[in-house]
């Protein structure tokens, strides 16, 4: 149709595809602390794609709905991986030991 | 339109992984780690229903508030769960 669908719809496609890779190492990763990665970088990076790609189809990032969906990435940008750290901290304070291939 | 019903879809189905741990999580923070993966999803989800409903600018809010609710949630858990002895959590 023109730029904006076409950016908007590939920013998209991408924050699925993020999440996507996100939920398939949530599923096979071996212990805690790797599912901890798993969750923090791609889900983040799948949300503020997405919500990107839906800002620039609303009608790009200049409207308040637009300013709105970037408050949005912002946010979650910030938030996710300080709740995923909080938790990896948590467990490594309560004795929780790491992954290892000999143990 | 039809994008973002498909890319609804597929988020759905990516929905399998998260929840996945949540119920077969050896640990209990295995199983707070697929909550919070669930709601980071869901943020995505309501945006693209705005999206699909033709009312962006009322979901949009809620896409901001579901995203501070599973912050903080996922916060006080995590300061809940945290049972180290010395140098007790603040």
């Amino acid at each position: 149709m023109n730029l904006a669908y076409w950016i908007g719809n590939a920013l998209l496609a991408g924050g699925v595809a993020f999440t996507l890779i996100g939920s398939l190492g949530l599923l096979r990763l071996p212990d805690f602390y790797t599912r901890a990665h798993a969750a923090g970088k791609p889900d983040t990076m799948g949300v503020v794609l997405s919500v990107l790609g839906l800002a620039v189809l609303e009608g790009g990032v200049l409207t308040v709905t637009g300013l709105k969906l970037l408050l949005t990435a912002a946010f979650v940008a910030v938030a996710n991986p300080v709740s995923v750290h909080v938790l990896s901290r948590a467990a490594m304070r309560t004795g929780l030991r790491p992954w290892s291939r000999r143990a | 339109m039809n994008g973002a019903l498909l890319a609804a879809v597929v988020l759905m189905l990516t929905l399998v992984g998260p929840v996945y741990r949540m119920v077969r999580g050896p640990t209990v923070f295995d199983r707070m780690v697929g909550v919070g993966a669930v709601g980071t999803t869901t943020v995505i989800l309501v945006c693209l229903l705005g999206r699909v409903a033709e009312r962006m600018d009322m979901f949009v809010d809620i896409a901001i508030a579901y995203a501070m609710l599973n912050f903080s949630g996922s916060l006080v858990v995590a300061k809940y769960l945290d049972t180290s002895r010395e140098d007790p959590p603040r």
